[in-house]
């Protein structure tokens, strides 16, 4: 029996943002991580002026470029951690997990826009 | 990780694998313990989102933000999370040769040139971001 036409349309479009998003978290999440989560929070480097970071987060192209950065890394992220259930941990529930993993993903998109929507 | 499986897979007699499977040879524990690092990732972009809420409600919530984030759980949460985001650049730059065959002008290009330029591109990214954000 082949897969549904659906299907066959969905999987490469979101193998294709799983590899975008691997690449966003590997480039832009990195340094984004060591600055905000650890060189600033444990004073290795002086946190930024807060009127200058807003100014620069709540500009329409750092919003975009957030967002644009964020979607593709979530669905990297719920597509790798599927795959981790079914071949990795041998978990069986396939649809549970898929709903799981990518309505996460789907969720984390809205509230990204939510937050970033917010900053305008 | 497999492409999704068809019907026909599903019909077929499969030898079960144990849970464990992967603690038995340090090659299996590092790859799921790149896989596993999806998770970590993600916290890391909730994470994110809720610093760039902070910043939204003001520089009291602001500074209360990095207050929190200097908490001693919250530290080793994000230092965990950091490693595996590390575990995930290496591998996934170590990757990328044997997923995309590069050719320039017909040749080959050779592997560690691709797992170089893209160390380059973290650097410049990194000193840019560094750059917009410090000022």
């Amino acid at each position: 029996m082949t897969p549904p036409m659906t299907k066959r349309r969905i999987e490469p479009l979101i193998w294709l943002t799983f590899s975008g998003g691997g690449v966003m978290a590997a480039v832009f999440m990195t340094p984004l991580a060591f600055l905000f989560a650890l060189a600033f929070p444990l004073g290795w480097i002086t946190p930024p002026d807060y009127d200058h970071l807003h100014a620069v987060v709540s500009h329409p192209l750092t919003l975009l470029v957030l967002f644009g950065m964020i979607v593709p890394i979530l669905v990297h992220c719920a597509h790798r951690f599927r795959y981790t259930l079914y071949d990795g941990l041998q978990v069986k529930h396939k649809v549970a997990i898929a709903a799981l993993c990518y309505g996460g993903a789907a969720a984390g998109a809205f509230a990204a826009l939510d937050v970033l929507g917010s900053l305008l | 990780m497999t492409p999704t499986t068809t019907r026909t897979d599903e019909l077929l007699y499969r030898r079960p694998i144990s849970t464990w499977w992967w603690t038995r040879k340090l090659t299996y524990f590092v790859f799921v313990m790149r896989e596993l690092s999806s998770i970590f990732i993600a916290w890391l972009v909730a994470y994110l989102l809720m610093f760039l809420s902070a910043v939204g409600r003001g520089d009291e919530a602001y500074q209360d933000f990095f207050d929190w984030a200097a908490s001693p759980a919250l530290v080793v949460l994000n230092v965990v999370a950091f490693c595996f985001l590390v575990l995930h650049t290496v591998t996934w730059f170590s990757l990328t040769p044997q997923a995309m065959a590069l050719r320039v002008r017909g040749r080959p290009v050779p592997g560690v040139l691709v797992i170089g330029a893209q160390y380059a591109g973290l650097a410049v990214v990194s000193a840019f971001i560094y750059w917009l954000v410090t000022g």
